[in-house]
């Protein structure tokens, strides 16, 4: 006589797998993303079904998607990182200059430039955030002026035109690949780099240890100032590539350019599932944030609502994510203690 | 946590000595900002400051240079302050600085007609003749308004070329630059009037605005041709909302499909209208505005002109002026600029 | 035994250790007055038209509402929390009192809903942090883009600015033979009564004991988050009233306004001495910060340095000062254990030598 075990229900590794994707926060905003590109659609074909429309759909938050990537990777590690609106606009309007004073200098230098000095600048952060102790958000605050201040001081009332950079970098900017615009292309692909080092690499997992528990962390022995320096550098270095990428995208930079970027980030990130207080959340999460962002924005108008709204909405969006975290921490928590309790 | 005492002095002391030696420093080197008021008060001091909406506006950097070129002409000195942003609010400071300053006159474009009237009046107190050019405020807060053109005549010139451009019949949008920015404003509704009036089969169906920011007219003019499928024509009356419009559409599947006018700088349109994105457009010269505008001060500082209509006044290399109705001189008319003529010019 | 009547013998509190004016002046707050009056004199010195009685009265009408909000939000920053949205406050006072009035109703009237609106929008920002339990950083990102994204959609790009000029030309006006404008009145009322609330009262006692220990705050009585809720409502009153002395300073009601004051206001409060931690500051410290950097500003801006530098200079005292708290900390630290290694190597040797 056979003795098989009954399976329970809902065990077996597909069920598992169904359940741990239906409820992952990433497939909610996706899920809200396609709704509203399906009603914008509904209203107006010419949302999705043009070609300027298709482009401007992936080509505009691919910006923005850097930018967020690389806050989530610092709000992972329960900091934060206001300048990096700042940092986009002064590596946007350095990789203009070196354009003017320094004709025929190859593309690839411009980038490298632009990736590095965003690099510095988030060096900087991460220095003082972790040796000096201080919380992340007041040395970021405090970079985000000053940043922001040189920037200004550095264009004067000059400014970028788009004739004064080479076609080769502009076409960057509108250059597409089967359809896909580059910029986005480069865009995923760090993306699916960033993804990739958090999940899989040692020194990314401990950057969600850090965040859970940093007491903890350190008490385990992982350098806690190594993981943060490395967090700021490379939301720094994210934002510079961002800002050089900009400068290729609107061809004019101002002294303006990336202002108010900063709090999109954070909400992109904290929509997409990333809890400010660290130890949650992935990056795919913060780029479908963005993208849910900025394709709003550009819906709200085909939908008859002024675009004015838009901030109302994410500013709405964002203490719906948080609130949701929240209840479902708690319920979370509740869970484990029952668990706990019963002895199973 | 309460004792933090003989060395937070120290720390902060340090910090005081640093900021003593910036301050002495910059203090010192104030003049180089771009000029020192000479000699205070009474008729002789021809210390004047431009404020126009913003910085970074090449149209304004021009209208400053020709005013820059004629305050050295008469042997004043020029100053040049504006906010980033083009709202009245961050006008106001400067203009106090200015009065703190006990400059001779202040030009200045005005983001809006009534909110900074309160401080142009407190400036005027303190002995600051104040001149409104491009974009004018109320008349009774400021001394002389110098227009470019008639209004009538900047709103006729644009309706005529996008009349012209779109076969006088369809759908048109118009990309401004600030909701409240005075000229703008009246321009459009003059524009509406025309179009009322004189072209019955062209429907005007959006007025958007761009803040007379690069990046936020870029997005606004994507929007646009997204929502209005059918239109036919953007007339945009702002140098920066025309340069991101056509920077636009020039990459867009719409070009040479909706057509572009508005006012607009050679330099900034010429790839455009090189490439066929645009046929013609409209401005005046911002620099013999500028120019203008200096000499109009000047004038009024001197005493040479009270801002009484009929008053009138030299200005260099343009010649005679007469203060017309409401304290306004009148610069000249629109030019058009086209492909032919647009190698011509150079701002 | 002769060892340990040395030790009972001077028992003395920390806090008290010092005579009580050197406790009075070498404090955070004092250096900080010091800058400003360094600060002051230098610029009397060495800028032209500084010495104006103009500059006394634009310097203080421009700083009003920072030095208005600054006062609730050092009370929030000493019990650990922090609030973002008082500029979006400020914006949304602004924008309800504009369209109120462009809708007819009486000023005083608009000017009183708009400080209702503020109350509210405090309440919510309170609701979330103290009921719901979130955390005030995260909430009061939310409740920024939230109430200004509702500013700005009430009003689009337009603004609105007809005022009555009664009220215009009040928010403007001088005391009179003064050049100290009307609105130092409020302040000095709103300063007076936010400083016997902080240093002489239980409440104020208690916002103290929640920043340096909430659970232990908690256990030893004080209801938390009744506090904590009625802190941001305070805020939120005050940020409604800034907002409305704001639009009438200006003539100019737009969903912008004020932006990126909030900014400005928590530079001023960490210059003042209020350790961004909890537990720690003085009122006293926070006006001297917020005249500081006003003063700065209206220094740089007459000797004709541009607005960017400004930013700049505010940016590294922000930096500066709180980077300062944390070394000055870590030497401390430093020096206690240095000064407990000697005392356990004495004792050592004085119990070795018996």
């Amino acid at each position: 006589m056979s003795t098989a075990t009954p399976v329970r229900p809902g065990t077996s590794p597909a069920a598992k797998l169904v359940s741990h994707v239906a409820t992952a926060r990433e497939s909610g905003i996706v899920l809200a993303l396609v709704l509203i590109i399906v009603v914008a659609t509904l209203n107006n074909p010419t949302f999705l079904f043009s070609s300027d429309g298709f482009r401007d759909l992936l080509l505009t938050p691919s910006l923005l998607l850097l930018v967020a990537v690389g806050q989530a990777i610092v709000i992972i590690t329960r900091n934060v990182d206001l300048s990096v609106g700042s940092v986009v606009g002064l590596t946007a309007y350095l990789t203009g200059r070196l354009f003017i004073d320094v004709p025929g200098l190859p593309l690839v230098v411009v980038f490298i430039a632009g990736i590095v000095v965003g690099g510095i600048l988030g060096f900087v952060n991460g220095a003082l955030v972790a040796y000096a102790k201080v919380p992340a958000l007041v040395i970021t605050l405090g970079t985000m002026y000053i940043y922001r201040g040189i920037n200004v001081a550095w264009a004067g009332s000059n400014r970028v035109n788009a004739s004064d950079l080479p076609g080769s970098f502009r076409d960057l900017g509108t250059g597409q690949v089967l359809g896909i615009p580059l910029l986005t292309i480069l865009a995923v692909v760090v993306l699916i780099a960033a993804a990739w080092y958090l999940r899989n690499l040692r020194s990314g997992r401990e950057l969600y240890a850090i965040g859970s528990d940093p007491a903890a962390a350190h008490l385990y022995g992982l350098k806690v100032n190594r993981r943060i320096i490395g967090a700021f550098v490379t939301s720094g270095a994210l934002a510079g590539l961002a800002g050089v990428l900009y400068a290729a995208r609107y061809g004019t930079v101002a002294s303006n350019a990336g202002f108010g970027w900063e709090l999109q980030a954070i909400g992109a990130a904290v929509i997409g599932g990333v809890a400010i207080s660290g130890g949650v959340g992935t990056v795919w999460g913060a780029a479908i944030g963005a993208y849910l962002l900025l394709t709003i924005n550009r819906a709200l108008p085909i939908l008859g609502i002024d675009d004015f709204w838009q901030r109302a909405v994410v500013g709405a969006l964002i203490l719906g994510a948080i609130v949701l975290d929240r209840v479902l921490a708690v319920r979370q928590s509740r869970k484990l203690t029952a668990e706990r309790e019963t002895g199973r | 946590m309460f004792a933090f005492t003989r060395k937070t002095r120290v720390g902060t002391a340090a910090a005081a000595l640093a900021l003593a030696v910036t301050l002495v420093a910059t203090g010192c080197s104030g003049g180089s900002a771009g000029g020192s008021a000479g000699g205070d008060g009474g008729g002789g001091n021809l210390a004047i400051t431009f404020l126009p909406k913003n910085l970074g506006n090449p149209y304004f950097e021009t209208s400053n240079k020709g005013g820059e070129e004629a305050i050295t002409e008469f042997g004043g000195t020029f100053e040049q302050v504006g906010p980033s942003e083009a709202t009245p609010t961050s006008q106001v400071q400067y203009i106090q600085t200015a009065a703190q300053q006990g400059v001779g006159g202040l030009v200045i474009s005005a983001n809006d007609p009534s909110a900074i009237c309160d401080a142009l009046d407190e400036a005027r107190s303190a002995g600051v003749k104040v001149v409104t050019f491009d974009s004018d405020t109320d008349a009774k807060c400021r001394d002389l308004f110098i227009n470019q053109a008639t209004a009538e005549g900047i709103a006729k010139a644009q309706v005529d070329l996008i009349s012209e451009q779109i076969g006088d019949s369809g759908q048109v949008a118009i990309l401004s630059a600030a909701a409240n920015a005075t000229n703008q404003n009246t321009w459009i509704e003059l524009m509406k009037k025309d179009l009322t009036a004189n072209h019955p089969n062209i429907e005007l169906v959006d007025v958007v605005y761009g803040d007379d920011d690069d990046q936020t007219s870029f997005d606004r003019t994507a929007a646009l041709l997204q929502t209005y499928p059918n239109l036919k024509g953007i007339v945009s009356p702002t140098t920066v909302g025309i340069a991101a419009a056509g920077r636009y559409l020039s990459t867009s599947a719409f070009k040479g499909k909706v057509a572009l006018t508005g006012l607009g700088t050679p330099n900034q349109l010429r790839e455009y209208v090189q490439d066929g994105t645009i046929t013609s457009f409209a401005l005046w010269n911002p620099a013999d505005l500028g120019y203008l505008s200096a000499y109009a001060t000047k004038a009024l500082i001197d005493g040479t002109i009270t801002g009484k209509e009929g008053d009138s006044f030299e200005a260099g290399k343009l010649g005679t002026f007469t203060v017309g109705a409401d304290a306004t001189v009148l610069l000249g008319d629109p030019f058009v600029f086209t492909k032919e003529n647009i190698g011509d010019f150079d701002f | 035994m002769t060892s340990t009547t040395v030790d009972e013998r001077a028992r003395t509190y920390r806090a008290h250790a010092r005579p009580f004016w050197r406790r009075a002046v070498l404090t955070r707050e004092a250096a900080i007055i010091g800058i400003l009056l360094l600060v002051i004199f230098v610029s009397l010195a060495t800028v032209r038209n500084f010495d104006s009685p103009l500059t006394v009265t634009y310097l203080l009408r421009d700083i009003a509402p920072i030095l208005l909000i600054a006062l609730p939000m050092t009370l929030i920053i000493i019990t650990e929390e922090i609030d973002l949205s008082v500029a979006s406050i400020v914006g949304l006072s602004s924008v309800t009192v504009g369209v109120l009035t462009q809708a007819g109703w009486p000023f005083e009237l608009a000017g009183l809903a708009a400080i209702v609106v503020g109350v509210v929008a405090g309440a919510v920002n309170g609701f979330l942090v103290t009921v719901v339990g979130l955390p005030s950083l995260a909430v009061t990102i939310g409740t920024l883009a939230l109430f200004r994204g509702i500013a700005v959609g009430l009003l689009g790009t337009e603004a609105v600015t007809e005022f009555p000029e009664t009220w215009t030309d009040l928010a403007k006006a001088n005391i009179p033979g003064t050049p100290l404008p009307l609105i130092m009145i409020p302040f000095a009322v709103l300063a007076i009564v936010f400083a016997v609330l902080l240093h002489l009262t239980p409440f104020g006692r208690s916002l103290y004991a929640i920043g340096l220990n909430k659970e232990a705050a908690q256990f030893s009585g004080i209801d938390v988050g009744r506090t904590k809720f009625v802190l941001f409502v305070m805020s939120g009153a005050v940020s409604g009233f800034a907002g409305v002395y704001f639009t009438l300073l200006y003539s100019n009601a737009r969903g912008e306004n004020a932006m990126g004051m909030e900014l400005q206001v928590i530079a001023a409060v960490l210059l003042g001495g209020v350790s961004i931690f909890g537990g720690r500051g003085a009122l006293h410290g926070v006006v001297a910060g917020v005249l500081l950097i006003g003063t700065l500003g209206s220094a740089l801006r007459l000797a004709g340095v541009t607005s960017d530098i400004i930013n700049v200079i505010t940016g590294l005292l922000l930096v500066l000062s709180v980077v300062s708290a944390s070394l000055l900390a870590w030497l401390q630290g430093r020096r206690a254990a240095a000064a407990g290694k000697r005392k356990n190597a004495r004792s050592v040797a004085s119990t070795a030598s018996v």
